[in-house]
């Protein structure tokens, strides 16, 4: 029974699609908040319009709602579902901006429904940047010298009052979106007009810098009677400058003194207290470096991606408590899940170092700008715990997946003394490898401090780091020598190469001097209390903690790691319901991961908890220890299957698929003697290795032709060529970021894609459904838009579909879950492209729209079950009555320098979910859901290639019949012209004003379809108008096919407002 | 150079010697802080103990001579896991290497700091002995430790006569019992005149210097020792001066009206502590740093009645007496190192003793 016993009945707001600046971290925080409220015996109504989450599994809530998170939705859902409560401060600032809104505009009170948990009022204090300013004034909280800027003019006023540079940040949005550093007039001019129009209440502060202070984030949590704590702070090691997203982060402090911690946690407590924050908030300040000099850089009145990392360094349930606080409860009535003796009423302390490094997605944009500010750019990140922080940090870097495992990844060695200096100066994400080449070239720290202004401690610790290195590098690896590296938590791989021995040697060598990780336990209070939490993290200067005896059988869970393009939550979503499943089944679940971010990594998901990178030493050190009976990695995505020969060869055993069969799929000669043995048919291809085989083997199978590395998800590196030179190009990029792997170069079939999930026992198997894309072949399935069930196939298709898929499940043995993406030609022939023997992207959402729990199912099958013994036919389950449409999601306008033109690699970042009863409303809502909204001014603009310009002209009129005004550049008006279709034409960037520029830039337009020339002609001009589109928040769409997409669901506007539908009303039990 | 721990029930730990290299035999205890080791060697209340920092990276920020509770270190030896080569804070002075060897205090690094602490919470605190010498036999030594007691621990840190700190406001006595610096300077902050008195003065001498309030401080060692200040502070409340006691001199204070003291199983040392207001019931963070406890039960509820409680496990963390303008904590509200957040008990105080001038005047 909740504390406030009025409360029966709790609406909570998820966070909507993953974009940067906004991920996994909310399903974490929001599927424990509801937990904790279902805890309570309460009623919980979620609404959130990202299928991949598990918050939006029914059995977390009682009520889900995959619906478009905007305010017409939300209001539905209330009028139907009359929830006594809203919960608004766990979905991120998506659900609290929401709130606001239905707050402000009296429909809440109307409806006779409680904001719980911090108040409306508390909300718009923290959020609005003048109310702020003011509250901190009134409580002696200094902040910079700041301007509340309304319009330029203000701003360019404040400028010449107190100079450059200066800090801009746009109040009420997330991720600093549209934030930056102006340093000049012009700069200023552009960062601020952009800011005031991505502010929801068209304010932005203008703030003196602190660039270079030091940056200190304290996470507290305050109840209803007033008491208050801290749950931990955490220093940036990069200053004040560059966002705390894309910061690498440490916790505890290092570097603060007794004195400057307490100044600035009374400071955090008298803030909150102020505020009357009612559970998390998370309060960020700058630190003078030479004084106790600081001030108040933001608060969030709502739980961040801070507290999750907050929540896993310390282990203090941050979300729970938050959630139990808004129903009434405080601090000291809610017990310390960990001890079980004490209460949340106390501060976590550590007796670890924790080190938190960002995921960027630059090996995906190639061409973007690597450079930091204060734009968050991240769609990720690793968190590593050790008893050192250079343990912790060598732990964090090799956690990445990036093909780093040290300080000497990135080789900067080729630069001079002079050269190395002035590129320290650089804010980007290979700073930390720039700095450690200084160290090894001798700078003295204190040089490298007033470049980079990072803290001295920090560049000793890498300078430690790098003194190693030489050391293993020149002198015989002792028995001291080795411990002090492993200390360190050098891998085996660079102490192989650094001392020139075999990684066989080294572990020989630590056999011999018994060199072993052992694994000590988060239990938040330094070992003051007994603890039983099994949360674990590995250091060689510890005594094992860690209790293996079980009368269960163990089996080991491989997680997915960071978040990045390609590899985002649906993975861990997969990770976690295998976890449930294999515990529901009495097996004893360890889970391996290092996102901090992540549902999988909560203590109380599986039996036990090892948060570790995710590589060969890693994962032996606790198959050392632990001795699992087996161990799935069919749910981890690629980072899981990669270890799979590791683990064979660690004696683990494989559950599910195995590994070989894995290779039979990817490797390119095995795969195509399956396909011809099973007579089906796939595009032909070449498998090679030069650049001159690749260029031979096009030319053989003639152009455009598909070219793209081995062994990768979300298709990186993959591109379609054109010409000769594209792929001399791709193959240079290839080859800079995967090396040994063989490269495919395939012919290019145009077709409809048809993509399929299904479970196999080796027999038969089971297929929830068929998806099929809206955009033709040639688009990554992550980037398509995906409808459930296909629309347009016909029987025979869906027959050889379902046959395809059994065959080719059955010739690779397929134990679990497969993929399969095929291709259907305008013949209706059917070929393969591509079959994963694992866990997919679309895995959660088909799983969600059918009803049928995938990976519950292929965990039985893997324990060894039968498809026929699980309650379902075998073969193609019955086609749902209802429609679901999957929409991409793009965090293009956080990338500068990104090509947002879609292709065969994949580039979204999150997805949006549509379901209703008709394929136009399904479209709309997905539409809607993905933040689209595609009737503003009824304005709109072609821009098209020559291939498309006919293609586009009833798609054109049907735009013009439901009143769009159209505008097209001299090429597209042309063409519209002859066929006589009355458009504006715009002039291109070099003409006359007004360009199509001006329109983008005076917000005219509700969006733009803008197909790009394909391969090598790429036009300069036509990149600009994308970037600036993009980053103007207008939606730019690069293919026809999503273009026409968009034209069905407004066809059907008239029928607007849509009905919400709980995802159970649509969704019947199969 | 190689050290070694050896607890009493034989248990070694081996790291690495720093500071001095004299060999020393004290009780080992551990304290949660994950800043403050300045404020925390240099407290006088460590007289006679050891500290194991359960944080493992100690040394970041260097030393502020600033930063001391009072003029040297009182704890026998540091115990930790990494200490920083280097000291990084723009008003550092000193390494905390050098520091340990300046104030002749041995310290070991390189233990596995978290298996001594869940040892030392399991066993119980207990003594241990500091040395660089490797013992072949370790039976005559593990007697030699078992023996070790703490004893006249007050009278060492005490201050040796009477020193007064000027002030515009109250006069307050404050009887430094192994006080830290950061009480008087709470005082004085508040505008009082501090009177520092010698842990063995008589209470007539006391009064007759005609305080507006008194101040016990924080101290060493088992309060039950302390028989001879007990006696006089019995006095002291007769007295009926205004009176805010912590720790050790919250204990003595209690031990004087009838309430007992005893020992917890391995203290509460750090500060992140939680006590309950129990007329509030609002919960505080505080610093703490006490083996001994005092137990309320014998004490008659018409004298006083508990204050505080301690959230985890509910021992007794303060005391309201009853008929005279005396409150007492276990808990330090000075912090350094610690929150602030009870720092307001010294308003309360003051406003004790501007009630307590008033009525004089009145008289």
């Amino acid at each position: 029974m909740p504390k406030r016993k009025e409360i029966k009945k709790v609406m909570m707001i998820g966070s909507g699609p993953i974009v940067i600046g906004q991920a996994a971290e909310f399903d974490y925080a929001g599927t424990q908040a509801c937990r904790a409220l279902k805890e309570e015996g309460l009623e919980v109504v979620l609404v959130n319009s990202n299928p991949a989450t598990i918050m939006t599994d029914t059995d977390i809530a009682d009520q889900v709602y995959i619906e478009p998170l905007t305010v017409d939705s939300l209001k539905e859902i209330i009028k139907r579902e009359k929830p006594d409560s809203l919960l608004a401060t766990l979905g991120g600032q998506a659900a609290l901006n929401l709130a606001i809104e239905l707050d402000e505009c009296g429909f809440l009170q109307e409806q006779g429904v409680n904001l719980i948990g911090t108040s409306a009022q508390t909300i718009k204090r923290a959020e609005d940047r003048l109310l702020f300013k003011e509250t901190m004034e009134k409580i002696h909280e200094p902040c910079a010298a700041s301007l509340i800027a309304q319009t330029v003019d203000e701003g360019l006023q404040f400028a010449k009052e107190i100079g450059y540079p200066l800090i801009l940040r746009p109040a009420y949005t997330m991720g600093g979106s549209g934030g930056g550093i102006a340093l000049e007039e012009e700069a200023l001019k552009e960062i601020l007009s952009n800011g005031l129009r991505l502010s929801r209440v068209g304010q932005v502060l203008v703030e003196r810098s602190i660039t270079g202070w030091k940056e200190i984030e304290y996470e507290v949590i305050r109840d209803g009677k007033g008491n208050c704590i801290t749950v931990c702070n955490m220093e940036n090691i990069d200053p004040v400058g560059i966002h705390t997203g894309d910061s690498i982060v440490v916790a505890p402090s290092q570097t603060l003194g007794d004195r400057e911690y307490q100044m600035l946690r009374s400071a955090a407590l008298n803030i909150i207290t102020e505020l009357d924050i009612q559970g998390a908030c998370n309060v960020q300040f700058a630190l003078n470096p030479h004084s106790f000099e600081y001030c108040v850089i933001e608060v969030n009145p709502r739980v961040s991606r801070s507290s999750a990392l907050a929540s896993k360094a310390t282990g203090y349930p941050i979300a729970k408590v938050a959630a139990k606080i808004a129903l009434g409860y405080h601090l000291d009535e809610i017990p310390n899940a960990i001890t079980k003796k004490t209460f949340a009423s106390f501060e976590p302390v550590l007796d670890y170092c924790v080190v938190k490094i960002p995921r960027f997605p630059f090996d995906k944009f190639t061409y973007a700008q690597r450079t930091l500010g204060t734009q968050m750019k991240a769609t990720g990140e690793v968190m590593s715990l050790c008893t050192n922080f250079e343990g912790a940090l060598m732990k964090a870097l090799r956690s990445l997946e990036q093909n780093v495992d040290s300080l000497l990844s990135y080789d900067f060695s080729g630069l001079s003394l002079a050269e190395l200096e002035k590129d320290l100066e650089i804010t980007d994400d290979l700073r930390l490898f720039r700095i450690a080449q200084a160290c090894r070239k001798k700078i003295p720290l204190e040089k490298i401090q007033e470049i980079t202004q990072i803290d001295l401690w920090f560049l000793d610790r890498v300078l430690y780091l790098t003194e190693i290195e030489e050391e293993c590098r020149n002198f015989p690896l002792t028995k001291e020598l080795l411990y002090k590296a492993k200390k360190a938590e050098f891998p085996d791989t660079v102490l192989a190469r650094l001392s020139k021995k075999t990684e066989d040697e080294i572990l020989a060598l630590r056999k011999q001097y018994d060199i072993f990780a052992n694994f000590n336990m988060v239990d938040t209070c330094a070992a003051e209390f007994d603890a039983e939490t099994p949360y674990y993290y590995s250091c060689f200067d510890g005594t094992n903690e860690v209790k293996t005896e079980t009368t269960k059988k163990k089996v080991l869970i491989i997680g997915s790691g960071p978040i990045r393009i390609g590899q985002g939550i649906e993975f861990d979503y997969c990770c976690v319901h295998s976890a449930w499943a294999l515990k529901e089944a009495g097996y004893e679940t360890i889970m391996v991961n290092s996102n901090p971010e992540t549902v999988s990594t909560d203590f109380d998901i599986a039996d036990k908890l090892y948060f570790e990178p995710l590589t060969k030493e890693d994962i032996a050190n606790i198959v050392r220890i632990e001795k699992p009976d087996g161990a799935v990695v069919q749910f981890g995505g690629q980072t899981a299957i990669k270890l799979t020969k590791d683990l064979t060869e660690m004696g683990v055993e494989i559950w599910g698929t195995q590994g070989e069969d894995v290779d039979a799929a990817e490797d390119r000669e095995r795969f195509d003697q399956i396909l011809e043995n099973c007579q089906i048919p796939r595009p032909k291809g070449e498998t090679v290795y030069t650049t001159e085989e690749a260029v031979a083997a096009a030319k053989r199978l003639g152009y455009p032709v598909l070219v793209r590395p081995s062994y990768v998800l979300g298709g990186q590196g993959m591109q379609i060529a054109l010409f000769e030179q594209d792929i001399v190009e791709f193959m240079s990029v290839i080859k800079r970021y995967d090396s040994g792997y063989p490269i495919l170069v395939d012919k290019y079939l145009m077709g409809k894609e048809i993509e399929v999930d299904a479970v196999s026992d080796g027999e038969n198997v089971l297929i929830p459904g068929i998806m099929e894309h809206v955009e033709r072949a040639g688009i990554h399935s992550g980037d398509s838009i995906s409808v459930y069930p296909a629309q347009s196939l016909n029987e025979k298709v869906i027959d050889c579909l379902i046959s395809y898929t059994k065959k080719l499940a059955l010739a690779l043995k397929v134990k679990g879950l497969l993929n399969i993406q095929f291709i259907v030609d305008q013949n209706d022939e059917v070929y393969v492209i591509e079959v994963n023997p694992r866990s997919s992207r679309t895995v959660p959402y088909i799983s969600k729209v059918t009803n049928i729990p995938l990976i519950k199912l292929a965990t039985q099958v893997i324990l060894g079950r039968k498809i026929s013994d699980l309650g379902y036919p075998v073969g193609l389950q019955k086609k749902a009555s209802h429609l679901a449409v999957k929409m991409p999601v793009f965090s293009f306008e956080k990338i500068r320098g990104a090509e947002i033109s879609l292709g065969p690699e994949m580039k979204s970042t999150g997805e949006a979910l549509g379901i209703a009863k008709t394929f136009s409303e399904a479209l709309y809502k997905a539409f809607l859901g993905a933040g689209i909204n595609p009737i503003k001014t009824k304005k709109m603009v072609m821009t098209l290639n020559d291939r498309d310009k006919e293609d586009a002209i009833e798609l054109t009129k049907s735009l013009q019949d439901l009143g769009y005004q159209i505008y097209a550049t001299p090429g597209t008006a042309k063409v519209f012209t002859e066929h006589q279709l009355t458009v504006s034409k715009i002039n291109k960037l070099k003409e006359a004003s007004p360009t199509l520029m001006d329109l983008i830039l005076q917000q005219e337009i509700d969006f733009i379809v803008d197909t790009p020339a394909q391969g090598k002609m790429k036009n300069k001009d036509a990149f600009l108008i994308r970037r600036n589109a993009v980053e103007a928040g207008i939606p730019v769409f690069t293919s026809l096919d999503t273009a026409n997409a968009l034209l069905v669901s407004l066809q059907h506007q008239e029928e607007r407002p849509f009905p919400v539908n709980m995802a159970e009303d649509l969704i019947e039990k199969n | 150079m190689e050290a070694f721990l050896i607890l009493e029930d034989g248990t070694v730990f081996r790291g690495r010697g720093i500071g001095a290299s004299h060999e020393v035999i004290s009780e080992i205890t551990f304290n949660t802080s994950m800043t403050g080791y300045v404020e925390i060697l240099t407290d006088p209340s460590y007289a006679g103990q050891s500290i194991v920092m359960t944080y493992p990276l100690i040394g970041n920020y260097g030393i502020n001579h600033q930063d001391k509770e009072s003029e040297k270190i009182w704890a026998d030896a540091l115990i930790v896991r990494e200490i920083s080569r280097i000291s990084s804070n723009f008003r550092s002075e000193d390494t905390l290497e050098h520091f340990l060897e300046e104030n002749h205090i041995p310290g070991i690094v390189h233990v596995d700091t978290r298996a001594l602490t869940k040892h030392l919470r399991r066993k119980g605190t207990m003594n241990g002995m500091i040395t660089r010498t490797s013992y072949s036999n370790l039976s005559p030594i593990l007697s030699k430790i078992q023996q070790n007691q703490i004893q006249d621990v007050v009278e060492k840190t005490t201050v040796k006569q009477k020193t007064v700190q000027k002030g515009q406001g109250f006069r307050v006595a404050l009887l430094d019992l192994g006080a830290k610096q950061n009480i008087a300077a709470s005082l004085q902050n508040l505008g009082c005149e501090v009177w520092t008195y010698p842990a063995f003065t008589t209470a007539a001498e006391i009064l007759a210097d005609k305080p507006d309030g008194m101040m016990l401080s924080n101290g060493p060692g088992d309060p039950k020792e302390c028989i001879s200040i007990i006696k006089e502070l019995k006095s002291i409340y007769d007295s009926g001066i205004p009176v805010f006691a912590i720790c050790l001199g919250h204990q003595l204070m209690a031990l004087a009206m009838g309430a007992d003291t005893y020992k917890l199983k391995y203290g509460h040392r750090g500060g992140n502590h939680p006590v309950k207001d129990l007329q509030t019931n609002k919960i505080t963070m505080s610093s703490q740093n006490h083996g001994y406890v005092v137990n309320a039960d014998k004490l008659a509820k018409e004298i006083a009645l508990p204050a505080f409680e301690h959230v985890n496990d509910r021992t007794n963390e303060g005391l309201l007496y009853q008929k005279r303008p005396i409150f007492s904590v276990q808990f330090h509200p000075e912090a350094n190192p610690g929150p602030r957040d009870l720092a307001y008990l010294f308003e309360r105080f003051m406003h004790q003793m501007e009630v307590y001038h008033a009525e004089k005047k009145r008289d």
